[in-house]
């Protein structure tokens, strides 16, 4: 059930693109997302897929994992698309009944979100499955580091963020453990109204909290134990050096960005949207 | 009320590529009435066997007769199962979750669709099995100690008078006192009522002293399925599999192998005492 | 040397009715000494509530004593100037594998404790690979903690300790949520540590299997220390354990009942292979 929630984990593979620092990544990533919005045909679509799909490749992360990932923001993207679908009025109508029009610039508005949507999430879940919470977290507080000077608590947030992703998949294993248990006292989570739904959905949460709050004190402890203090005097197991490869692949992001923005939006192949 | 299960099949995530065959054509079939133990080692499938039993988990091929019908068959109720086939979890103190003690014995029964009076009685009635002292009725769940919440738990399933009790593993991480006064209360509870007692447990001892049968689970199969005693004469393949037999079995076996004539075959240390007694002559 | 001491040691808690008053104060550990030498195997046994384990977290300095004083490799655990030292010199195991490994990486998580203590960076990665190897996981290291068995998430939480490279290594009931064979490796690595590393040990656990080679015992109730000394000694007494709800292995619970009705047998049997001596004179 749960257990198919694949965002935010780390898929450990040997390639290229799980050895980048994670700054490169970190920016690269955002980089990419922007460009997503960059462009208007289908040029600047052609040009993102391929880019996506190299990177996919290279970085020999399952397709079948990547698609797994999408399974829980489908009604998301059900609604964006619906609403895309059904409010934009441009070109012929395609479809007409009753208070529902169907335009064909509509239908190229919904598929052209949906597909962007897609990469989007599809972009940034890549950089969770090749880069280790950790790493990211490291990634993180040093790109954030300026921000020390204005009283922002980098290294705390940065280390609450890499905490978080590590409990992600065993409160998931819990939170399906405990449904199975009160399925198994009769509880029914699946008819009624959203009312009785909501309602039938406590059986589940309180024990997640009371069970969150347990692990929580726990860890703290540990960490205690383990003298942790904040992140003053700490050294670095993996201190981030920039090497070679990590220039090239800003290089190459720098490149795909321009050719994104250029071709895209300068040589359309013909159909343009917005 | 017996359960049965034939060519049984279980296959986790199948079709990617953490593929997993948890359950490999198991066929069994247990009797009403009678206390079963389950012993096999983490990943040996114990728990996926037992979450077939109530319906949780759907076989990927293969047949479960509940009562000679098939529950896979289509407009099997599986809430009617549930009702009849209770199941304890590991750490069942973990899905406890109402105001007090009572209200949350009472979920079960009121699933059923009870009146208050009758979840009441049942609820009663269950707490009353499990041994939990009438002041600790109107407390918060999460102010008792471990022992106590377990308890509580396990009072959350007998409340829906179930003809099948499946427990698993209900005294990891108690205290030996604790662990012996649940399972003694299970071995009563058997006794009282004419419920079929399913127990997963890990120490062979504690299946040595209660179960009429025990099945061992290793990789996905049936290893054993027969007597305590009969398992336990293989202790020494249930070695090679990372489990053992009790600590008496083995001292019984060293004895015999150094020329004492005492039997082999026990399983407890009361036996174990009788058996050298007799050999001793006094 | 003393490698952890305490003296007259008391830990009290408020204890609050149903509305969070305090209405009094209850004493979790009552006037406890005890003594552990550098290099020993202490195991210190007691039901659950019996104040065992409070007791572990004075010794890290989780918890500081109400009254009394403890002293951990010569230094006071109530001294705010000492607390770092002390829990360098005393590393804990606890009782939840998955609640007590930050890392998400096996490495990582065993890198943790150097990188607060600031080690330079090459001296962790080798601290990091002697640890692991210590406990066996060194071909895990690459791994997500997530995926490895409770026994195996256990080695890994011990390594994490170990590179802090302390004196004292403190489990509390580091194996009461793993099946038999977990059990068995983390009882394998613990000792193993103990005859590579000399380090001291303090086990703390209801199991009695695994404390028939400490060197001392001490039996915990009601936040008291209530019988004390080596195996042999306390395994004599099983009724007395019987009473604080404890048990004894079946090898010791078998000569007592054979004892009973008569046979010279002597007192605090602990091992299988004893027991089958005995009798076999006995035939």
């Amino acid at each position: 059930m749960v257990r198919d929630i694949t965002i935010g984990q780390y898929y450990p593979a040997k390639s290229v693109v799980h050895r980048l620092d994670p700054r490169v990544k970190l920016v690269s990533t955002l980089l990419y997302l922007i460009s997503l919005f960059l462009f208007r045909s289908i040029s600047g679509y052609l040009i993102a897929t391929v880019f996506l799909v190299t990177v996919i490749r290279i970085s020999r992360v399952p397709f079948s994992f990547i698609v797994r990932g999408l399974k829980p923001v489908i009604l998301l993207l059900m609604i964006t698309v619906l609403f895309n679908l059904f409010l934009t009025r441009s070109g012929d109508v395609l479809f007409h009944a009753w208070i529902i029009t169907v335009t064909e610039g509509g239908l190229v508005t919904a598929v052209y979100m949906a597909v962007r949507l897609i990469y989007l999430i599809i972009g940034s879940s890549l950089m969770t499955f090749t880069t280790t919470p950790n790493e990211l977290t490291d990634g993180i507080e040093a790109l954030l580091h300026p921000l020390n000077k204005i009283r922002v608590p980098v290294h705390e947030v940065a280390m609450m963020m890499s905490i978080a992703l590590r409990f992600i998949p065993i409160l998931l294993e819990e939170t399906d453990k405990i449904m199975k248990a009160q399925i198994a006292r009769g509880a029914d989570f699946e008819s009624g109204n959203i009312i009785q739904r909501a309602k039938s959905m406590i059986p589940i949460l309180v024990p997640l909290f009371v069970s969150a709050f347990r692990r929580a004190n726990d860890l703290a402890m540990a960490m205690e134990a383990r003298c942790y203090r904040g992140g003053e005097g700490r050294t670095k197991m993996k201190p981030l050096h920039y090497k070679h490869r990590d220039y090239t692949a800003y290089i190459t992001v720098v490149v795909y960005v321009a050719a994104v923005f250029i071709i895209g939006r300068y040589l359309p192949l013909h159909v343009w949207i917005f | 009320m017996s359960i049965k299960l034939e060519h049984l099949n279980y296959i986790y995530s199948q079709g990617t590529a953490y593929e997993k065959q948890a359950l490999r054509d198991i066929c069994m079939e247990i009797p009403h009435g009678e206390f079963v133990g389950i012993i096999g080692h983490t990943g040996s499938g114990k728990s996926t066997l037992i979450q077939h039993l109530n319906g949780l988990i759907r076989a990927t091929s293969g047949e479960l007769y509940y009562n000679g019908e098939n529950i896979y068959r289509e407009g099997y109720s599986m809430r009617a199962l549930r009702n009849e086939v209770g199941l304890v979890f590991q750490y069942p103190e973990h899905q406890l979750f109402e105001i007090d003690v009572m209200t949350d014995v009472c979920f079960g029964p009121k699933n059923q669709g009870l009146s208050g009076e009758q979840c009441k009685e049942r609820a009663l009635e269950a707490l009353r099995l499990v041994g939990l002292k009438e002041k600790y009725y109107k407390v918060s769940p999460f102010e008792l100690s471990g022992g106590q919440k377990r308890r509580v738990a396990i009072a959350g399933v007998l409340a829906m008078r179930p003809k099948v009790l499946v427990l698993d593993e209900p005294t990891a991480g108690l205290d030996p006192k604790g662990r012996d006064d649940i399972l003694d209360q299970i071995a009563y509870l058997h006794k009282e009522s004419d419920m079929t007692v399913i127990l997963v447990s890990h120490s062979m001892e504690d299946i040595a002293k209660y179960a009429d049968r025990l099945i061992v689970m290793n990789k996905g199969t049936v290893m054993y399925n027969d007597e305590p005693k009969k398992v336990f004469e293989h202790y020494q393949e249930l070695e090679k599999v990372g489990l053992a037999a009790p600590q008496v079995t083995y001292i019984m076996h060293d004895l015999a192998g150094r020329g004492m004539p005492v039997r082999t075959d026990v399983t407890t240390v009361a036996e174990a005492a009788d058996e050298i007694m007799k050999v001793l002559g006094q | 040397m003393d490698m952890v001491q305490t003296e007259k040691l008391v830990f009290e808690y408020e204890k609050r009715d149903e509305e969070g008053n305090v209405i009094g104060m209850s004493r979790a550990i009552d006037e406890v000494d005890i003594d552990v030498k550098e290099g020993q195997f202490i195991a210190i046994l007691g039901h659950n509530g019996s104040g065992k384990s409070t007791l572990a977290k004075h010794i890290n300095a989780i918890l500081v004593p109400t009254e009394g004083t403890m002293w951990v490799n010569g230094r006071n655990t109530s001294d705010p100037e000492e607390l770092w030292n002390v829990r360098q010199s005393a590393g804990m195991v606890f009782q939840n594998p998955d609640n007590q490994i930050i890392g998400t990486v096996v490495e990582e998580d065993v890198g943790f404790g150097p990188e607060n203590l600031g080690v330079p960076t090459d001296e962790i990665w080798q601290r990091v690979e002697d640890s692991l190897r210590s406990v066996g996981m060194i071909e895990y290291r690459h791994h997500s903690p997530n995926k490895l068995s409770g026994g195996q998430k256990q080695r890994v939480a011990i390594a994490g300790v170990v590179a802090m490279e302390p004196k004292c290594i403190v489990l509390d009931e580091p194996t009461a949520m793993l099946d038999p064979l977990g059990r068995k490796e983390v009882l394998k690595t613990v000792q193993k540590l103990r005859e590579q590393k000399k380090v001291t040990v303090i086990l703390i656990t209801h199991y009695m299997e695994e404390v028939v080679d400490a060197d001392k015992i001490y039996v915990m109730d009601h936040g008291h220390v209530v019988m004390e000394g080596t195996p042999r000694e306390i395994f004599s007494r099983v009724d007395e354990l019987k009473s604080y709800r404890l048990d004894v292995p079946q090898a010791t619970l078998l000569a007592d009942e054979l004892k009973k009705r008569g046979l010279k047998i002597p007192d605090g049997i602990l091992k299988r292979e004893e027991l089958v001596e005995v009798l076999c004179q006995l035939n």
